[in-house]
């Protein structure tokens, strides 16, 4: 298994820009996901490290060899499509051996690895089916088997489940983590689809316009994020902002936006201007006495939680709460927000600024 | 807007069972979202309302009256499926008019003028009207072949998964316009889809369909606090209702054989040992993945929780389900 570096690696399709000078390390045994809006570049960063597309300039190291301009026969990796190509004519035995008998190893150790592989699969009882009747699940699984049997030092996915319907996605995307908790193999895994990020990944980098905006463990970049659209991205509902133009000296514990004040996590560098104050939704609490006044426009029920639509006069937000909570559309509430947890924008920039809080990520 | 109710109402493809006696009303006025699995019936259901399929046995009726052999132009619905189709050669303008301008609907070039208008500002597409629908996004393709039913006024609108194509930001969107659209117009709409999310998020009633019929009717509050089966309780919730056998943490009542426990249903720091094996975070809630005497069972905590997979956490349930062995549900 093996550590992933990334040095200043650039790609560009003619005047296109895909990846601007990228850098970072993905560790050995991690599960790492690229996240980002569909040409963010996180496809192209894959490909590169697959060895699918070369570098325009920049390096990539695989245990610590370069091999940025090697073709993908050489780096030792395997690469899991979303439209997993099985051979019609082969059964799943047949699937998942070809990459082994193709190597030319002999044919007592394919059925030996073949076995150990489906036994982790748990598709023992179908190594004798051919593929053509199989359920979209278990497609799924011989694609994996025949990706796994190599032992290759890392394994590349993009958008592995993106082709699966909602609760098969769910089940899958839990079998993919236990899986790689029980191989340990180092993951590099592509996807637009921020839940699965979250809950797959032990760390994301969030990709925008082919720059990276932010790497961090999941709960970090959702609590910490440092650019309005890491924020906006992560989160369903995403981040508020309450924007506004303020005055910001370093040291200070509070913001006023359009003459109101709200009390923040001490800030550590000064600002003016356009700036905005970021909330999630489940750091809004309903109390009578807060000054930010609110109108209920609409409430959307959840099961445990409900998100609880306002207006306000810095405009609109979306507050999580408990179901239990009885709120009517039209009613009237004061807002307040959880101090501790908020980080404030510079608009023009979209970056974080920098406070007790957060400068431990930033 | 119109009553829709089916009575009673049968189909088979082949050999295989889509509906099975299947009876449902659908009040004037109600957003009415299906939900069930793959295979449960909830196209079909849409497609005899539309009269695109007829009934082997039972009955379709719209305001009382009876659809018979009725011909899909002749009832008045209007679908949106999954796919948009949309003329490609035609403006978001002529494709929005498109409908109105058929000789069934005798508007005047004015009134079609002000309802595509109308429609296109609620969908926030006013600013496309010249495009070709070419020339579109998916999310704005999506837009215009709901507003293609929208600038109708039908006696029930029929849509079939319309956001199940579109990525999640536009998806959150749309479901509040719709929403609003709904709560604005007074319309009778039926939704099929898979996403609990948007059945419980836009639905006035939930109808939960299994193996052909509607095992299940009422508000999204009610279905989910209050499931009438297994297969009703499984259907919403994330994460998933944990399923057990009914004596795994202690007595259970007669006949119970499943135990049904939601996330809220399970109380942390007191009962019975359980082990943490992984420990999920999504940022607003924390997951825990837990093993109980050999039992998986998924439960939600804070999101800043100090657990780490590996460690040992005592749990309890609090008001649980208990289900027979025939999935309907005791207590």
């Amino acid at each position: 298994m093996a550590q992933i570096r990334i040095e200043n690696l650039h790609k560009s399709f003619g005047d296109f820009t895909a990846v601007q000078s990228s850098t970072f390390s993905i560790e050995d045994g991690e599960f790492f996901m690229l996240l980002g809006p569909s040409g963010c570049g996180k496809t192209t960063t894959l490909r590169m490290m697959a060895g699918l597309e070369l570098p325009t300039s920049g390096r990539i190291y695989i245990d610590g060899e370069e091999v940025g301009m090697k073709p993908a026969s050489q780096r030792d990796i395997a690469f899991v499509f979303q439209m997993f190509a099985l051979y019609p004519h082969l059964n799943v035995r047949r699937n998942i051996a070809y990459p082994l008998v193709s190597q030319g190893m002999s044919r007592a150790t394919v059925r030996q690895k073949v076995a150990e592989v489906a036994a982790i699969l748990g598709i023992e009882h179908i190594l004798d089916l051919p593929v053509g009747g199989l359920s979209g699940g278990d497609r799924q699984r011989v694609a994996l088997g025949r990706a796994i049997v190599r032992q290759p030092k890392a394994f590349l996915m993009d958008e592995p489940l993106g082709a699966l319907d909602a609760e098969f996605r769910e089940r899958m995307a839990q079998e993919l983590r236990a899986l790689h908790d029980r191989m340990g193999a180092t993951t590099v895994y592509v996807t637009h689809d921020q839940l699965e990020a979250m809950q797959m990944g032990d760390r994301i980098a969030v990709m925008n316009h082919g720059v990276v905006e932010q790497i961090g463990a999941p709960q970090v970049l959702y609590d910490w994020p440092a650019t309005m659209f890491v924020a906006g991205f992560i989160g369903s509902p995403p981040m508020n902002f309450l924007p506004g133009n303020a005055e910001l000296a370093a040291g200070t514990d509070h913001i006023r936006i359009d003459g109101h004040a709200f009390r923040i996590p001490r800030t550590e560098e000064s600002a003016h201007g356009a700036l905005a104050v970021g909330v999630r939704p489940e750091h809004l609490h309903f109390t009578d006495d807060a000054g930010l006044r609110a109108r209920v426009v609409a409430t959307e029920y959840l099961g445990t939680t409900q998100i609880v639509a306002l207006t306000t006069p810095l405009g609109d937000l979306k507050a999580r709460v408990s179901s239990r909570v009885d709120i009517r559309v039209g009613e009237a509430v004061g807002v307040q927000l959880d101090e501790r947890t908020l980080t404030v924008f510079d608009v023009a920039s979209g970056r974080a600024l920098v406070s007790a809080a957060n400068r431990g990520v930033l | 807007m119109a009553q829709v109710v089916l009575d009673g109402v049968s189909k088979r493809f082949g050999s295989t069972v889509a509906l099975d006696a299947l009876s449902l009303t659908i009040p004037d006025g109600a957003f009415v979202v299906l939900l069930g699995p793959t295979g449960a019936g909830k196209t079909t259901t849409l497609r005899l309302i539309a009269g695109l399929d007829q009934p082997d046995a039972g009955a379709v009726l719209m305001d009382g009256r009876l659809m018979g052999q009725a011909a899909p132009a002749q009832r008045n619905v209007a679908m949106v499926f999954q796919q948009y189709s949309l003329y490609p050669h035609l403006t978001v303008e002529q494709n929005l008019a498109f409908p109105l301008r058929s000789p069934l609907s005798r508007l005047t070039s004015e009134q079609i003028d002000r309802r595509v208008r109308e429609v296109a500002e609620m969908l926030q597409i006013a600013h496309k009207l010249g495009n070709k629908a070419t020339a579109l996004s998916g999310g704005e393709m999506q837009r215009v072949s709901i507003g293609r039913a929208l600038v109708r006024n039908p006696s029930i609108y029929l849509m079939d998964e319309p956001l199940s194509s579109l990525d999640a930001k536009l998806r959150a969107d749309l479901r509040l316009e719709l929403k609003a659209i709904h709560a604005g117009s007074g319309a009778t709409l039926l939704y099929v889809t898979h996403d609990q999310t948007e059945a419980m998020t836009m639905a006035t009633h939930i109808g939960v369909l299994e193996n052909g019929r509607v095992t299940q009717f009422g508000s999204p509050r009610d279905v989910y606090e209050n499931p009438v089966s297994l297969s009703a309780a499984r259907r919403l919730g994330q994460p998933r209702i944990n399923v057990l056998p009914a004596d795994l943490f202690g007595p259970a009542p007669p006949n119970a054989r499943w135990l049904g426990l939601r996330p809220e249903q399970i109380r942390l720091g007191q009962g019975q040992d359980a082990t943490v094996v992984r420990v999920e975070r999504l940022g607003d809630q924390t997951r825990l993945h837990l093993v109980f005497r050999n039992h998986d069972i998924v439960t939600v905590t804070d999101a800043h929780t100090a657990l780490v997979g590996g460690e040992v956490i005592r749990i309890e349930p609090d008001r649980p389900f208990y289900f027979d062995a025939s999935d309907t549900r005791l207590i």
